[in-house]
């Protein structure tokens, strides 16, 4: 179907939609509390070089560790999940194929995050 | 989804080799996209020989010379020579710049011109910028005031007036968005360097009074928040300045309102 509007029209579209500031601030904090987690990781890593399951077990159980470990799970999948959110909207173009692939992106992200809470807690309470 | 190749009717294919001009000492091969959208048939590349001893220095002397000499249907855009109107802006060699201030002898070997990359064509090297211009219309590019007009001038220190240097030299050529993938995949909401630039010429503007009111139009995903920090802006731009700098200090000001 063809359409006569006029460039401004066209570029002025929708109207700004009035967020996205908080998408970016999110993302910037997210991505400096990963290196944080991060040298956490190396840390614990190092600190169970050559343990057995049963201390492994026993140090990840550790509030400290344990929580150390879930919220810096929490701000991984976060921010991973703002990643995907922008490439999906660099790149896919259709509506509904764009409304599908960032429904599935909060939906996997809050899967995957549940997964490793899960994780983490039956470690911590021993199952 | 972004489409990564051309569609069939827009791949270029090798166009007509013109004749090398007679008694030329000194020949240089240009390479040159031609298009006329109007006439069907895919772009094709012709290839002209300039005698470099009769035209001037620089690509676009080149260009003038063969649209005069050798091929008159030659199409593009140009006026001022001086790299101050930004209508010559082509790709030369893959790499956006002005036509009449890129140096001849500074390209070894054949040249190969296109137009700017990824907007639609209108002729040959004549892109269609209405889009372009109508987002820089978006921004409002003028000085908006509520406080009654003074009778002399709005007046302005020299440190806030040194706050524009950077910005109000663009020339509006479109060499920074046409080298900008975020502006290439998603031009129709992404302003681009150039409008975000110009846009932050009149937020930096102490004399501007609608600063909020000028955020609240960029604060979008797609108006602002396309800039991934790429910096082929600052690389392309023929007046050596820095749109992505420009669009960092609007996200800083996006930020720092809500803190």
């Amino acid at each position: 179907m063809a359409h006569f509007h006029t460039p401004l029209k066209k570029a002025r579209g929708a109207a700004p939609a009035h967020h996205g500031t908080g998408h970016f601030i999110a993302q910037r904090l997210t991505a400096l509390a990963n290196l944080f987690f991060t040298a956490f990781l190396v840390l614990l890593a190092l600190r169970l070089a050559g343990a057995g399951q049963a201390q492994a077990r026993a140090v990840i159980a550790q509030p400290f560790i344990a929580i150390g470990l879930i919220a810096g799970l929490a701000t991984f999948v976060w921010h991973m999940a703002l990643g995907m959110q922008v490439i999906i909207e660099d790149y896919v173009h259709t509506f509904w194929r764009k409304a599908l692939l960032l429904s599935l992106n909060i939906l996997l992200s809050g899967l995957l995050l549940l997964l490793a809470v899960a994780s983490i807690a039956m470690i911590v309470f021993g199952s | 989804m972004v489409e990564f190749t051309l569609p069939a009717k827009a791949r270029v294919k090798p166009g007509r080799t013109w004749p090398k001009p007679e008694g030329a000492k000194r020949l240089k091969e240009f390479r040159v996209y031609r298009h006329d959208p109007d006439g069907g048939g895919n772009p094709r590349l012709d290839v002209y020989f300039v005698d470099l001893d009769a035209c001037g220095p620089m690509v676009l002397s080149a260009l003038i010379w063969i649209r005069d000499h050798v091929d008159s249907t030659l199409t593009f855009r140009r006026s001022c020579r001086e790299g101050i109107c930004g209508s010559c802006s082509m790709n030369i060699n893959g790499a956006n710049g002005l036509a009449c201030t890129t140096a001849l002898a500074d390209i070894d070997g054949p040249l190969t011109i296109h137009p700017l990359p990824h907007l639609p064509i209108i002729k040959d090297l004549v892109p269609d910028l209405s889009h372009f211009y109508a987002q820089h219309r978006l921004i409002e590019p003028w000085l908006k005031t509520d406080t009654p007009e003074p009778q002399r001038e709005w007046k302005q220190s020299k440190e806030d007036r040194g706050k524009l240097d950077g910005l109000y030299e663009c020339i509006l050529c479109a060499c920074c968005a046409a080298a900008c993938p975020s502006y290439w995949w998603n031009q129709e909401r992404y302003l681009g360097p150039a409008v975000l630039l110009q846009a932050w010429r009149w937020i930096a503007d102490s004399r501007d009074e609608a600063t909020g009111e000028r955020l609240d139009r960029l604060d979008d995903p797609f108006r602002l928040y396309r800039c991934h920090t790429i910096m082929n802006c600052a690389q392309a731009c023929p007046k050596g300045l820095n749109p992505a700098r420009a669009i960092s200090k609007i996200k800083a000001s996006m930020v720092k309102r809500r803190v």
